[in-house]
């Protein structure tokens, strides 16, 4: 079984052959990929075919499993449960639910219209950019099995605990209230044919994949400079381990960047190489997802000043907290 | 007919209203391309993931950049197909 796993991370998911190919392609074309030069070379060629070609395979296979899961139909099971019971399903829906930034708005007021709980629907928008299906399949390849298991588990976590908060803080009253449609309307769910969701998990690969490659080359041409070029001392001097505000600066630098998680991998892949904390990078790739100035510009429309306040606040205390828990416990999950 | 697109100006919102302005013109239709892109009005259409396209005030299709050819059949048979 071990053997059989070690080879489907390394070989499958973390694609190691490539890596030899590339290597070997690029000492027929006379580089030499010990050298710095050729190194960066070899880990940007490497890493971008690598999670371009995961990338395509996984949003296919995720866009066939979300088209079962229209907004409308997660409103409606979401209807479905009380307390903090609503707050998980919201999370875990939020993973399953296709989800776009630009569809922020209109979700949220429509969640709201449904008589959802805010801290519901937060639940929702805090899972939903954080814990991808995709993601985790990225992160088994990059970081092993326990590390990618780990992150989804506190995303969700996080996503549910920051949900249940701002309901007990009473922020109900700080979302701006728009018109609900007058009577049933016609939004049924669909009756999609295999065909449909084929159609559609192919439009869906294309459109993610537009979308997202300026930030998977921007995220492994960061990644390859810290590879090579960045001499380890100096990020453990900022970023070390035996550094107590490494977290809190890690989380504080990723909060305002907007960058897919896709594209943040690489760089978290780069920096563990070099030493730093499991939970330094956990909160890295938690913030730079979970967070970020566009859709906080977004969310302004929906929401009074106080409101979003306390949603920044508690999901940076809540990245925090991971980050130093991880740190203390990573001997747990780094092998 | 009237024909609305439902969006707050997202790039995918610009993409599928040229690809609705194309096929209302190859169909020849005397259609009204119209743009919903206020808040409240897209809350009162009930449109949960944009961009939506909306045929007479009706849903037709949301969260999806139809391409001109799926914006012609629901232009001339109007089957519903949401995300």
């Amino acid at each position: 079984m071990q053997v059989i796993w070690n080879f489907l991370q390394a070989q499958v998911l973390g694609m190691r052959w490539l890596d030899d190919v590339v290597g070997a392609l690029l000492a027929v074309a006379g580089i030499d990929t010990a050298k710095r030069l050729g190194g960066s070379l070899r880990f940007f060629l490497y890493d971008t075919i690598k999670i371009l070609t995961l990338l395509s395979v996984l949003i296919f296979i995720i866009s066939y499993v979300q088209s079962h899961f229209p907004p409308e139909r997660t409103k409606r099971i979401l209807g479905g449960f009380k307390g903090i019971g609503a707050n998980a399903a919201s999370a875990l829906l939020g993973t399953l639910t296709p989800f776009c930034s630009c569809s922020s708005i209109p979700l949220f007021i429509g969640f709201t219209n449904a008589g959802l709980p805010v801290g519901v629907t937060f639940s929702f928008l805090i899972s939903s950019p954080l814990v991808d299906l995709g993601a985790l399949v990225l992160l088994i390849g990059a970081f092993g099995l326990k590390i990618a298991i780990a992150y989804v588990v506190v995303g969700l976590l996080l996503a549910i605990a920051g949900g249940t908060i701002l309901d007990r803080l009473g922020m109900e009253k700080y979302v701006e209230k728009f018109a609900a449609p007058a009577g049933a309307i016609d939004i049924s769910e669909p009756e999609l044919s295999r065909a449909d969701r084929l159609l559609y998990a192919k439009e869906q690969m294309l459109a993610t994949l537009q979308k997202v490659w300026p930030y998977v080359i921007a995220g492994v041409g960061i990644g390859a400079l810290i590879h090579n070029w960045i001499p380890e001392a100096w990020i453990q001097t900022v970023l070390g381990q035996d550094k107590p505000f490494s977290v809190i600066l890690a989380t504080l630098v990723g909060v305002p960047m907007y960058a897919d998680i896709f594209g943040t991998i690489p760089i978290a892949e780069a920096l563990f190489a070099k030493g730093v904390g499991i939970g330094t990078i956990l909160s890295f790739m938690m913030a730079v997802t979970a967070l970020s100035l566009p859709s906080m510009i977004m969310l302004k429309k929906v929401v009074k000043p106080r409101l979003l306040g306390a949603f920044i606040g508690i999901v940076t205390v809540g990245i925090i907290i991971i980050g130093y828990t991880f740190n203390a416990l990573g001997f747990l999950f780094v092998a | 007919m009237t024909v609305q697109i439902v969006g707050m100006g997202c790039q995918k919102c610009k993409l599928l209203e040229q690809h609705v302005r194309e096929a209302v013109s190859e169909l020849g239709l005397d259609a009204v391309v119209e743009k919903i892109s206020d808040m409240g009005a897209i809350a009162t259409m009930g449109v949960m993931s944009t961009p939506a396209l909306a045929i007479d005030g009706k849903v037709k299709s949301a969260g999806r950049v139809l391409t001109k050819e799926q914006v012609k059949a629901y232009l001339t048979d109007g089957k519903f197909v949401a995300l």
